[in-house]
């Protein structure tokens, strides 16, 4: 059970990666990484790491994708002019592609990770979250928001408009 | 056969690999961004897949800030394509040429 619902995903997953690298339409390519994120909350799920999964399908779905449709639908032109790719960065993309993946996979074929099943008692509830992020890590989470707030300040500067200042041409 | 470890990874650099192509092929800044979340996305997989073989729950809250950091790096990197295209009208990467020559 657990086998064939691992292959559902990894294949929900990659093939929606693909769609998202080939699909020619910009809006179909931001629901496409919708559904891939979705088959990787799956993927979570099988690993036990339930609060991740949940916390992935919150801020991916109703944020992160949220936010590229919006954007989309905001600059985007209605048909892009020319094709998406040319055939020579296709081809040398597939290469570099391909190089990387296999590197990967032979690093982790070739590895002497102990394959034993995975340790029987796994606490990995709310509380066990808490614990954890209010003592080892409690000076990642204070840096984590101060970066929240850097960034939300950066984006207000960003979008906003200068008044009598010279645009960089 | 079980799913172990290795399936886990494999399927992490499956993904990382096809996030990868897309950076690499896509013209469009908007889906060229969407690839890197992808990748991002890969790489937290990894992550999971040791903390659970490994039976702690460390990899578990690393992937935890990196779901804050990239909701805010999305948030800013969206601001700074807005940005890109009120200025130059175009969000296709080969017209983006202002540092050349």
């Amino acid at each position: 059970m657990e086998n064939v619902l691992f292959y559902l995903f990894a294949a929900l997953t990659v093939g929606s990666a693909l769609a998202v690298v080939f699909h020619k339409n910009t809006v179909n390519a931001a629901v496409c990484l919708l559904l891939s994120l979705l088959g990787v909350a799956g993927i979570f799920a099988l690993l036990d790491a339930l609060l991740l999964s949940a916390l992935l399908i919150l801020v991916y779905a109703g944020a992160v994708v949220a936010l590229f449709l919006f954007i989309v639908m905001l600059i985007n032109p209605k048909v892009e002019p020319k094709k998406p790719y040319k055939k020579i960065s296709i081809v040398a993309g597939l290469i570099g592609a391909a190089l990387l993946g296999l590197g990967v996979c032979s690093f982790v074929t070739r590895s002497q990770f102990s394959t034993a099943p995975a340790a029987e008692l796994f606490h990995a509830g709310l509380k066990d979250y808490g614990a954890m992020l209010f003592t080892t890590y409690l000076l990642p989470v204070q840096v984590v928001g101060f970066l929240l707030l850097i960034a939300m300040l950066g984006v207000i500067v960003l979008s906003k408009k200068f008044e009598g200042q010279e645009d960089v041409k | 056969m079980n799913i172990g470890l290795n399936e886990y990874l494999i399927l992490s650099a499956l993904l990382f690999a096809v996030g990868f192509l897309g950076v690499l092929v896509r013209k469009n800044t908007l889906v060229i961004y969407m690839c890197l979340e992808l990748m991002l996305v890969a790489s937290t997989i990894a992550l999971v897949a040791f903390s659970r073989f490994n039976g702690t729950l460390d990899g578990n809250v690393f992937v935890f800030f990196i779901l804050t950091v990239a909701a805010a790096e999305v948030a800013v990197g969206l601001a700074i394509i807005v940005a890109l295209f009120r200025k130059r009208g175009t969000v296709q990467v080969e017209e983006l040429n202002a540092l050349k020559n």
